[in-house]
Order: C-alpha cells, then sequence, then structure tokens
C-alpha cells in the first residue's frame, strides 16, 4: 500500500474558525486560509505536525490508525516507539509497558528501541564507506525532517543515511520470528506502531527511500494512552519482556541517535524552527568539522511527538532514568552483524527533491516571476498580518503572481482603495452640483 | 551585454551584528524559487555572506545588488568608505584588520574576499581609500 497523496495530517472543516494561528507556524508555508476556512497544500506538507499544536480549535489532526483496526489481522503485534516509555511517570522498566500492550489486546511486543539498535550498528557499519567529502551525514530517522529537507534544501538529499528508519526495522525482524516461531504466514500477521506522531503515520502510507512500509498501520499514543495506563498499576514491575539497549531506548530523546551512532563530531538540533536555521548552515558550508547531524521536528525529540501525552520535559527525564535500568551493550556488541544481511535495512528508492517551492520549471520564467512579486511586495503594506489568507506579505505577492490570490484580497490595499474611491465619489457629486 | 531581468538591492548598515546573514538569507530563498540548486547555490550562497559581513564589519555602509539575466547572477557590493589601502595585501588569505568587537564573534580568519574570489565565475574589485570599495562578482547558471 503505497499512497503518494497520503498526507495525516488533516483539517477538520466543521471545526476550522479561519484564525489564521496556523499560518505563520508552517515551516513551508503550505497553509492559506481563504473561503473562511484554512487549506493545506499538499505538495508542500510534510507532516511536522506543527499546525496542530497551534491550532486552539483542534480543527487539526492526525489520522491513524484506530485500535479496533489491529483485528483486520489473525496475529497483531504491537511496535512500541521508545517515546511510548516516557509517558508514564510512575514505569520502572520498559517491560510494563510491553506486557501492557498484550493485555489490551496484542499477540506479541517488539521494540522499536530494538529497531534502533539494529539501525546504530546499520549506520556505523554504513559510515565507514562514506566519504569525508560527502560530510555530514544526515539522519533519517525523523520523516519531517526527510520531507523538510526534500522541499527546502534539496541540495542536502544526498546526505541522507540511506537505511531504514527504526520502525521499518523492527516491523520486518517481528514479523519474520513471529512466522518462525508459530509456523504461521506472514499476510496473517499485522505490525502496528505506536506512533508519537503524524510524521510516522505518513511514511508508512507514503514512503520515502522504498516502495512499501513492513509496519501495517499507527496507532497514536493519545488513543491507547488512557487503556496502557489503566493496566499499568496491575503489572508487576520486571516482566522481563524488554530486550533493547540503554542506547536504542535512548532514541525516544533528541540526541540518543547521534550519541549512539557518532558520539563524536555529531550534533542534535530538535524543534523544527532550530533544525532549519541549521540546515541552512551545513547548506552554506558552515559547519566543515561535522560528521553526523540528526535533525528532530519535535522539542526534545520524538518525546515532544504532536500525539504524545506528557510534557516533553518530564518524558525525557522519565526516559533517562529508564535507561540507567537497560542493558548497556553498545549495539556494536549487542546486534549481530548477521542481521545485516538477513534483512532489507537500506533504502533502495533515490529520495527526490519536491519543487513545490519552485516558482516555474523555466528559469527565466521563474526570474520574471521573483520581479514581479518584488513590484507587488512594495506596495505591500509588509504587515505580514495574515488577513489576506497568505503566510507573508512575500507570500501573498507569490500567491497572486501563481494566480491564486488577487491584490485586493488584502484588507489594507482594498481600504486605500475604497478611500480613493470615496474620495472620487466626493469629487464627482461636487462637479455635478454646480 | 544580457538583459537584466531583475535587479534587488539591498541596503546594510555598517555594524549592525544582529541581522547579519538575514540579506544573504533572503538571496538565498530567492535563488531556490528559481530553481538554481547545487554547487551554485552553495558558492553565491557563501559569497554573498562574505560581502554582507564585510559591509556591516568593515565599511562605513552600503549596497548589496543582485541581478538576474538568464545565464548569470551577478552581486555588486558597494559601499561609501573607508576604502582598502592595500588590495593585495586584502586579498591575501588570513589577513585581516577586523576589531576586537567582531574577531568575539568569531569574524577576522581574513578568508571572505579570498572566498568571494573563489567561488565566483567573474570577479572585480576596485576600492579607493575614503571614498569606498566596489566588488563585483559573477556566477554562471546552466538552465537547471
Ligand atoms: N568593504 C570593505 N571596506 C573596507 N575594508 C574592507 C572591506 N572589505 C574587506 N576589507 C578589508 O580587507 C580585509 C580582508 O577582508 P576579508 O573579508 O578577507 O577578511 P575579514 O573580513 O577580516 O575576516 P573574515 O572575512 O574571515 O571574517 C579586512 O580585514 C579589511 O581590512
Ligand atoms: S521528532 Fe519524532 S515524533 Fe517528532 S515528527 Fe520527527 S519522528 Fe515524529
Ligand atoms: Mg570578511
Amino acid at each position: 500500500m503505497n499512497d503518494k497523496r497520503f498526507h495525516s495530517v488533516r483539517l477538520d472543516k466543521e471545526k476550522c474558525k479561519a484564525c489564521t494561528n496556523c499560518l505563520r507556524r508552517c515551516p513551508t508555508e503550505a497553509i492559506r486560509v481563504r473561503g473562511g476556512r484554512a487549506h493545506i497544500i499538499d505538495e508542500r506538507c510534510i507532516d511536522c505536525g506543527e499546525c496542530i499544536r497551534v491550532c486552539e480549535y483542534h480543527a487539526k489532526y492526525a489520522q491513524t490508525d484506530p485500535l479496533a483496526s489491529i483485528n483486520r489481522f489473525k496475529y497483531k503485534i504491537a511496535l512500541p516507539a521508545p517515546s511510548l516509555y516516557g509517558q508514564f511517570k510512575q514505569l520502572v522498566s520498559p517491560s510494563q509497558v510491553l506486557e501492557g500492550l498484550l493485555r489490551i489486546g496484542f499477540d506479541d511486543v517488539y521494540e522499536v528501541a530494538e529497531g534502533a539498535d539494529i539501525v546504530t550498528r546499520a549506520i556505523r557499519e554504513r559510515m565507514r564507506n562514506i566519504d569525508r567529502d560527502d560530510y555530514p551525514i544526515i539522519s533519517s530517522a525523523c520523516p519531517a525532517i526527510v520531507r523538510l529537507i526534500r522541499v527546502r534544501f534539496p541540495d542536502l538529499i544526498p546526505h541522507i543515511i540511506d537505511v531504514r528508519q527504526p520502525m521499518e526495522v523492527a516491523a520486518m525482524v517481528a514479523k519474520r520470528e513471529f512466522c518462525k516461531k508459530h509456523d504461521v504466514q506472514p499476510e496473517d500477521v499485522g505490525c502496528f506502531f505506536i506512533t508519537p506522531c503524524a510524521a510516522k503515520m505518513t511514511a508508512i502510507r507514503n514512503p520515502i527511500g522504498h516502495e512499501t512500509s513492513a509496519v501495517d498501520g499507527a496507532i497514536s499514543m493519545l488513543e491507547i494512552y488512557g487503556l496502557l495506563s489503566s493496566q499499568l498499576k496491575k503489572i508487576p514491575v520486571d516482566t522481563g519482556l524488554a530486550k533493547a539497549t540503554s542506547h536504542g531506548v535512548g532514541w525516544a530523546n533528541a540526541g540518543g541517535e547521534a550519541s549512539a551512532v557518532c558520539p563524536e563530531h555529531s550534533m542534535s538540533v530538535d524543534g523544527i524552527e532550530n533544525v532549519i536555521r541549521v540546515l541552512e548552515e551545513i547548506e552554506n558550508d558552515k559547519l566543515p568539522d561535522l560528521v553526523f547531524f540528526e535533525g528532530s521536528a519535535c522539542t526534545g525529540g520524538c518525546v515532544g511527538g504532536p500525539l504524545t501525552f506528557e510534557n516533553n520535559y518530564i518524558a525525557r527525564g522519565v526516559v533517562r532514568d529508564l535507561m540507567h535500568g537497560c542493558d548497556i551493550t553498545h549495539p556494536d556488541e549487542k546486534v549481530d552483524v548477521s542481521y545485516l544481511n538477513k534483512y532489507h535495512l537500506l533504502l533502495d528508492k533515490s529520495i527526490t527533491a519536491n519543487k513545490a517551492m519552485r516558482l516555474d520549471d523555466d528559469i527565466v520564467e521563474a526570474m520574471r516571476k521573483i520581479e514581479q512579486m518584488e513590484e507587488i511586495t512594495a506596495r505591500l503594506p509588509g504587515y505580514d498580518c495574515g488577513s489576506c489568507g497568505s503566510p507573508t506579505c512575500k507570500t501573498f505577492a507569490e500567491d497572486i503572481v501563481r494566480g491564486f490570490a488577487t491584490e485586493m484580497d488584502c484588507i489594507h490595499i482594498l481600504k486605500e482603495k475604497l478611500k480613493v474611491m470615496a474620495q472620487q465619489m466626493v469629487e464627482l457629486a461636487k462637479t455635478t452640483r454646480e | 551585454m544580457e538583459s537584466t531581468i531583475l535587479k534587488n538591492t539591498y541596503e546594510i548598515n555598517a555594524g549592525e551584528f544582529q541581522t547579519a546573514g538575514d540579506v544573504s538569507a533572503n538571496i538565498k530563498r530567492k535563488l531556490k524559487q528559481i530553481g538554481i540548486g547545487g554547487t551554485v547555490l552553495r558558492r553565491i550562497a557563501v559569497a554573498s555572506y562574505e560581502a554582507e559581513l564585510n559591509l556591516i564589519i568593515h565599511s562605513h555602509g552600503g549596497k548589496l545588488t543582485l541581478e538576474m539575466t538568464p545565464s548569470s547572477i551577478i552581486l555588486t557590493s558597494a559601499d561609501v568608505g573607508p576604502g582598502i589601502p592595500d588590495l593585495s595585501k586584502a586579498m591575501q588569505e588570513g589577513y585581516s584588520t577586523a576589531s576586537e568587537e567582531a574577531r568575539d564573534l568569531g569574524f577576522g580568519a581574513g578568508m571572505g574576499l579570498p572566498n568571494m574570489k573563489r567561488n565566483a565565475d567573474g570577479f572585480s574589485i576596485e576600492s579607493e581609500v575614503g571614498k569606498g570599495t566596489t566588488i563585483q562578482m559573477r556566477f554562471d547558471v546552466k538552465d537547471a
């Protein structure tokens, strides 16, 4: 199932008040307010979820699979993101969460943190063959950042590491091991990611870098939070189910991946606006010593995902504490090298640039459009007030040039125009009286 | 001379470190919108940033002009002083007269002018003490 147009981030028309709060927060200028409601420009949307966070009316939401959908499959496996552990303050061991998932209806669990262990090893192996000239290597773990790069930093695409993300690897391993152990057919087994965000849901339905996802669906953390926390009270402290290392669990927090994969000359940046600033620096060759770059769209990393429950600072602390109780063996030793051959861990489709920001396919035509935009911008007041429905005066000028708006959509221009017309009417009245 | 399709001029004030980099970021955004990428984009980004910073750090204020023609991007930095007494020295890697304040902010490696020259496909600099400095850089673009 690969739906090229799928986006998890959606708008509930009924709830939208056309307030323009989301306009300025969108990092790819993908939202417009027209005709009394917001619209999301599909080609530009990267599913980062910033608009979900900022909308007071909950008109923006993430479409995920309902928990009941797991019943499509005879056997259901839960793949909890490590950020799920951070949601429960009283947690002593990740094993409790795994046991809880079994009790709410899953037949088996496989930690995405274990997938992260394997991915850590795979990236480190891969890095040996990457030329210094191709540094920095950019993490492929946050799908919103991969999409951001496609839209705003196409020149950095070759820097993205071609190893699949932990949830993909977890699904492949979980399914194969389950089928072998229980002697069942893969079609009968469904792997469901417990997701902190919309971006991962989109990455399942519309993967980048490979044709189909090994994951069968994504359940929002918010949806199962209540169910799980009531189960957790009844679960003994250690059921021994958790197997991931502290390094894999650490991927839940910003910096976890970088410290597992490349402790030196790496950088971890969280929060999409911060990521954009640093990617600009990378693009301008301002960070020549950087070897590995981890960017998370969410503040704090995945623990700050738009579908998480707990405050991200608290969740970060919970994850850190849990890491102390985990196996501290580095994935280099824990993960057997045979995994790297047994599973399809690398991306096999090239990542292409997204041209949604381009004004025209023809460069000269595009230059002309910039010129027109400049002329229009000069007439606009520069308030960036959003009342025209575009995020800034500049994007409004762009919308006019692209043919999606007219100058009269700017209330300030309209007001000026009306003033002039009123003046003319007065003068007209005067002259006709004489 | 090929026809200029677009010409934008940006005023840059002396000493305005707070907004350093804004003009070159703006230029880069435009280049991306017209579909310029790859090494040309990087080279223009580096050169425009260095030019912008030199105006802020060393000049009494000036203008950065971006011009687009069908086959090239031309950047011109023109300021109103103080001028450079010894151009060949200024063009040397590592030569810098940057103030203590600028050095504290991480500038003053003496790499700006050499970087501009290296990154541009065409480079010229003229300077007169008491009058000002004008730098012109040309970048050839192939239809992307
Ligand atoms: N517009 C200018 N007006 C006056 N002097 C200038 C101007 N641009 C450069 N210079 C002089 O040329 C020297 C070398 O400039 P260059 O940009 O190469 O290095 P820098 O600015 O000192 O350091 P860096 O660019 O590495 O931060 C400067 O230190 C300054 O003395
Ligand atoms: S940082 Fe994590 S939670 Fe946030 S969008 Fe990226 S993958 Fe999703
Ligand atoms: Mg300089």
